[in-house]
C-alpha cells in the first residue's frame, strides 16, 4: 500500500472516444527522445525509406538503430545549435510499405535472437536502462525487466481503453522479453486486464495516488537498484510493439494518443504515430491563444511547441495555456478558489472534487529550500529527496550515491517539483546529477 | 499591458534605474503575482510559494502580538497602581511596541534589500517573519539603538553571510536576542527589565515567574506569594517579553501553523515531552517543587516551542530528526532553568544550541537510513 503521493486535479481528461486517425504528411524521427543515444545518420535527404528502415544508429553502439515508422522519402535533416541532430523528417507516401522481419513464435526464440530482432527492427531503444534512464546496452544482462501496467500521471491515457484488444500482442512481447531476463509486471488491483499475463511475475500495487504508477517507484519497493546493478524498464506501448514485431513480422508503432489538457477545446483519442506533428490536432485547440503543447503529461512531458512532434514513448498530448497574467496580491488573498494547492495554506482542501484549469504560471519566485517536509509527502520511496537534490546541486558523487541517485529518474521527483514552494526546477537538477554520474562513473 | 511600458524602461537591467532592479522586483512581485511561466520540468505548479508560507506565520503571530501589546500596558498600570480601562492599556502598550516594530523592520528589511541589490537576486521573504518575531522576544524597554545594532548583527552575520533565507543555520530572531543578552546584559536580565517604565521613573521590580525557579524546594511558595498561578501564566497576565506570556494566544498561532502545515507538529510535541520529562525528573529528585506542567506555561517555553524551534530552515530536516531535535530542546530548556540561577530562561540557549546540532542529528538519521537500505534483500 503506497499512501504517499498526489493526484493533481487538473481539468481536461480525455473523453473515451476515438476522434480520428491521423495519417500525417510528415513524420519526425527524433533522436532527442532517447537519453544516451548519440545519433549517426544512415540516410540522406531524398532517400526512400520503408516502415522499419533504419534511419539513425548510435555512435557508441552501432547495432542500436532508430527506424522510420512510415514509408516515404527523407525530406529534411533538422539540426540545431552546433549542428546537433534534432530530427529526421520523413515525408509519408501513404503506400504503407514495410520491411518484412518475418513472423516468429517468441516462445521458441532464445534471448540472443530476441535481442537481435529488437535491434534490427529499431524497437530496441524502447528499452530504458536504470540507473540513469538511458537506452539499454545490449551487451548487458539486466537483473530484471520491470513493466508498469498502469499509469497514475495527470490526465494519463486510460490504459483499459488504449490497450483494448492489444492483450495478445502484449503477451507476445512479455514472452519475448522474458527470454532475456525475468519480467516483473506491476498491476493496480486484481481486476487488471494484465494480471493474467504469463511468463512474468505479477505484483499488485495498492495505491490511488501518483506516482505509484511510475515504474521507478515500483522498482524501489520490489527490488531497489544497488550500485553495479542494472534494470531495464518497458512500457505497455513498447511491449505491444515488440509483440507485433513477432506476431505480424513488421514494425507497428501506431497507437491511441490521448488529447488532454485544460486548454484543449476537444478532448479524446486519436490514432497516431510517434513523430506526428501536434499541429495535426487542429480543431482540438484554439490557434489564437498562446498554448503550450506537451508531449506526455504535465509533470514530466516535453514542451514541443506548436510545430513540434509527438515523442516516441508518449501516448498523450497535453495542451496548456501559458499563464502570463498577473494576479493582484495573489499570495495574500485568502480565498483564491480557482488556484489549486496541495498544502492547507489555501482553501482548495475544501473542494476535494474540483478540477482546475491550470496554466503554466510558476505562482511565485525562485527561492532557496525553506520547507523540509512537503517533498517526502509526495514521494513514496525510501529516500530523502531534499538531500538527494542538494547532493546533485553540489555535484557530490558520494552523497548522490548515498541518497539514492541509482533509483530515481527525474520523473519520480516530478511531484516534489510541483509542490515545491521555493519553485526549484527539481527534475532539471536531478537530470544534471545523473549526467554527472554518467560522466564520472564511465 | 501597460505594465510592460513602465518596467523595462526604468527598472529592468540596463534601464536608467536598473541598479534598483531587486528593490523594484520585490515591490512589484509583492503587489502582483509574477508573470513567469515554467521553463523546465513540471509544466504546472502548486499555487503555494514562500510569500504565502511567510505570511501565514506572520498571521499566526498576530494574536500573541496583540495580547502582548495589551499586557505591556496592563503590567505597567499594575506596577504604578493605576488601572484604567482595557483600551487605554492597549493603546499604552501599542505605543511602546510600535517603535520596536519600526526599528526591527526598517533596519532588517533595509539590510535585506541592500543585500539582494548587491547580489542581484530577488529579495527573500524570510525577514517578514523574523521582523515580526524580534519585538515579541525582547523586553519592551530595550533601548532602540541596542535593538537596531542587534537586528543588524542578526541579519548580517546570522543570515546574509550564509546566503540569505534558507541557507542560515541559526534562527536570526533568536540570534538577535542572544546578541542583546550577551552584549548588553544589564538591559536584558535581572528583575527590572520586564515592565515598561515611564521615562525617569524609578525602577519597578517586575520579576517574572521564572526568576523564582532557582529557589529549589521553596520555588512553588515563592511563585504563589508573588501572585502567580498556573492559570494567570496560561492566560499571560504576567511580566515577560512582549509576546511570550500568553499561552492561549500562542496556541491560537500554533493551531494556524500546524493546520496549514507550515510548522512541524512533531517538533512541538516532542519539545513538550522533553520539558515534561525533565520537569518531572526535577520534582522526583527534589531539585524543585514546581510541577512539571508549570514549565510549559512559564517564560518563553511555549513561544519558543511554537514559533522558534519549528523554524523550518534551522530545525532538523528529517522527520525522525525532528522528534529528537524537539525533545532535546524541551529537555535542555528545563535543565537550564533548574541549574542556571543567573539567567533562568533556558529556551533561547536550548534552541540555539540545538540549531547548531540539527545538521548532526540529520546526518545520523540519514546515514542510519542509508545503512538500513543497503541491507535490504534483493528479491528479483
Amino acid at each position: 500500500m503506497l499512501r504517499k503521493g498526489l493526484n493533481i486535479p487538473i481539468n481536461g481528461e480525455a473523453a473515451l472516444e476515438t476522434m480520428r486517425t491521423i495519417a500525417p504528411d510528415i513524420v519526425a524521427v527524433k533522436p532527442t527522445d532517447f537519453k544516451g543515444f548519440s545519433p549517426r545518420l544512415l540516410v540522406a535527404e531524398g532517400d526512400k525509406v520503408l516502415a522499419g528502415s533504419p534511419v539513425l544508429a548510435d555512435k557508441q553502439n552501432p547495432a542500436i538503430l532508430l527506424t522510420s515508422p512510415v514509408s516515404g522519402t527523407v525530406k529534411e535533416i533538422v539540426r540545431g545549435e552546433k549542428r546537433k541532430l534534432l530530427a529526421v523528417l520523413v515525408k509519408a507516401d501513404g503506400a504503407g510499405e514495410v520491411v518484412d522481419f518475418g513472423v516468429k513464435d517468441p516462445g521458441a526464440l532464445t534471448g540472443e535472437e530476441v535481442k537481435k530482432a529488437l535491434l534490427t527492427s529499431g524497437l530496441w531503444p524502447f528499452i530504458i536502462q536504470r540507473p540513469y534512464g538511458v537506452v539499454a546496452n545490449p551487451a548487458l544482462t539486466p537483473k530484471a525487466v520491470f513493466v508498469s501496467a498502469f499509469s497514475t500521471a495527470p490526465l494519463a491515457a486510460d490504459t483499459g481503453y488504449v490497450f483494448n484488444g492489444e492483450l495478445d500482442a502484449i503477451q507476445a512481447g512479455v514472452t519475448a522479453v522474458s527470454k532475456i531476463a525475468k519480467v516483473h509486471v506491476c498491476v493496480n488491483g486484481e481486476g487488471s486486464a494484465f494480471a493474467g499475463l504469463k511468463a512474468a511475475a505479477i505484483h499488485t500495487v495498492v495505491a490511488k495516488k501518483h506516482p505509484a504508477g511510475n515504474v521507478g517507484v515500483q522498482i524501489s519497493h520490489i527490488s531497489p537498484i544497488k550500485k553495479g546493478e542494472t534494470v531495464w524498464t518497458l512500457s505497455l506501448l513498447a511491449l505491444a510493439a515488440i509483440g507485433k514485431l513477432f506476431t505480424q513480422g513488421k514494425v507497428v508503432l501506431g497507437r491511441k494518443v490521448a488529447v488532454t489538457g485544460p486548454a484543449a477545446l476537444k478532448t479524446g483519442y486519436v490514432d497516431a504515430l510517434p513523430g506526428t506533428p501536434v499541429s495535426a490536432l487542429e480543431g482540438c485547440f484554439d490557434p489564437e491563444v498562446e498554448n503550450r503543447f506537451v508531449s506526455g503529461d504535465v509533470l514530466s512531458g516535453e514542451s514541443v511547441g506548436k510545430d513540434g512532434y509527438l515523442g516516441f514513448f508518449d501516448n498523450q498530448v497535453t495542451i496548456l495555456r501559458e499563464g502570463r497574467d498577473r494576479e493582484i496580491l495573489g499570495w495574500a488573498n485568502p480565498l483564491r478558489f480557482n488556484q489549486f494547492s496541495s498544502s492547507m495554506a489555501y482553501f482548495s482542501w475544501m473542494l476535494p472534487k474540483k478540477k482546475y484549469n491550470m496554466d503554466t504560471n510558476t505562482h511565485g519566485g525562485r527561492r532557496a529550500f525553506v520547507c523540509s517536509d512537503v517533498y517526502g509527502k509526495v514521494l513514496p520511496m525510501d529516500i530523502f529527496p531534499v538531500y538527494l537534490i542538494k547532493a546533485c546541486l553540489a555535484g557530490d558523487i558520494d552523497k548522490m550515491e548515498q541518497f539514492g541517485i541509482y533509483e530515481v529518474l527525474p520523473e519520480d521527483l516530478a511531484l516534489c517539483e510541483f509542490v515545491d514552494p521555493s519553485k526549484n526546477d527539481i527534475q532539471a537538477i536531478i537530470s544534471e546529477g545523473i549526467g554527472l554520474m554518467i560522466k564520472e562513473m564511465a | 499591458m501597460e505594465e510592460n511600458t513602465v518596467k523595462p524602461g526604468l527598472f529592468e537591467k540596463g534601464g536608467k534605474l536598473g541598479w534598483l532592479h531587486s528593490t523594484w522586483d520585490a515591490f512589484d512581485t509583492f503587489l502582483r503575482v509574477p508573470a513567469t511561466v515554467t521553463s523546465k520540468g513540471s509544466h504546472v505548479r502548486d499555487s503555494i510559494d514562500i510569500k504565502r508560507v511567510m505570511i501565514i506565520v506572520v498571521l499566526a503571530l498576530v494574536p500573541a502580538a496583540l495580547f502582548g501589546m495589551w499586557n505591556v500596558g496592563y503590567q505597567h498600570n499594575l506596577a504604578v497602581g493605576d488601572l484604567p480601562g482595557f483600551w487605554s492599556q492597549f493603546w499604552w502598550g501599542l505605543w511602546k511596541v510600535i517603535p520596536l516594530y519600526l526599528v526591527s523592520y526598517i533596519v532588517g528589511l533595509g539590510i535585506e534589500f541592500a543585500g539582494a541589490q548587491i547580489k542581484g537576486e530577488e529579495v527573500n521573504e524570510g525577514y517578514l517573519v523574523t521582523g515580526m518575531l524580534i519585538p515579541l522576544i525582547v523586553p519592551v524597554d530595550v533601548p532602540l539603538w541596542m535593538l537596531a545594532v542587534a537586528v543588524a548583527f542578526a541579519v548580517i552575520f546570522g543570515k546574509e553571510v550564509f546566503g540569505g533565507t534558507g541557507m542560515n543555520f541559526l534562527n536570526p530572531a533568536l540570534l538577535c536576542r542572544a546578541f542583546l543578552f550577551f552584549s548588553y546584559p544589564s538591559a536584558m536580565s535581572g528583575s527590572q527589565v520586564w515592565i515598561a517604565r515611564r521615562c525617569g521613573a524609578d525602577a519597578i521590580t517586575g520579576a517574572t515567574p521564572l526568576s523564582y525557579l532557582t529557589e529549589g524546594q521553596g520555588a512553588m511558595d515563592a511563585i504563589s506569594n508573588a501572585g502567580f498561578s498556573f492559570w494567570n501564566m496560561f492566560a499571560g497576565t504576567v511580566p515577560g517579553s512582549v509576546g511570550e506570556t500568553s499561552v492561549i494566544a500562542i496556541l491560537i498561532g500554533a493551531f494556524i501553523i500546524i493546520w496549514t502545515g507550515v510548522a512541524s507538529w512533531k517538533i512541538m510535541v516532542s519539545s513538550v515531552a522533553g520539558a515534561l520529562l525533565v520537569g518531572w525528573l526535577g520534582t522526583a529528585f527534589g531539585v524543585t517543587d514546581v510541577p512539571a506542567y508549570y514549565q510549559l506555561v512559564m517564560g518563553g517555553f511555549a513561544f519558543g516551542t511554537v514559533f522558534m524551534a519549528t523554524d523550518p530552515v534551522t530545525s532538523a530536516q528529517t522527520e525522525r530528526g525532528k522528534w529528537i531535535y524537539g525533545f532535546l530542546i524541551g529537555a535542555l530548556c528545563v535543565t537550564v532553568r533548574f541549574f542556571n540561577p543567573g539567567y533562568a530562561e533556558g529556551m533561547m540557549l536550548a534552541i540555539l544550541l540545538m540549531n547548531t546540532f540539527a545538521p548532526l542529528i540529520d546526518h545520523c538519521v540519514t546515514s542510519s537510513a542509508t545503512k538500513r537500505r543497503a541491507r535490504k534483500v534483493s528479491i528479483a
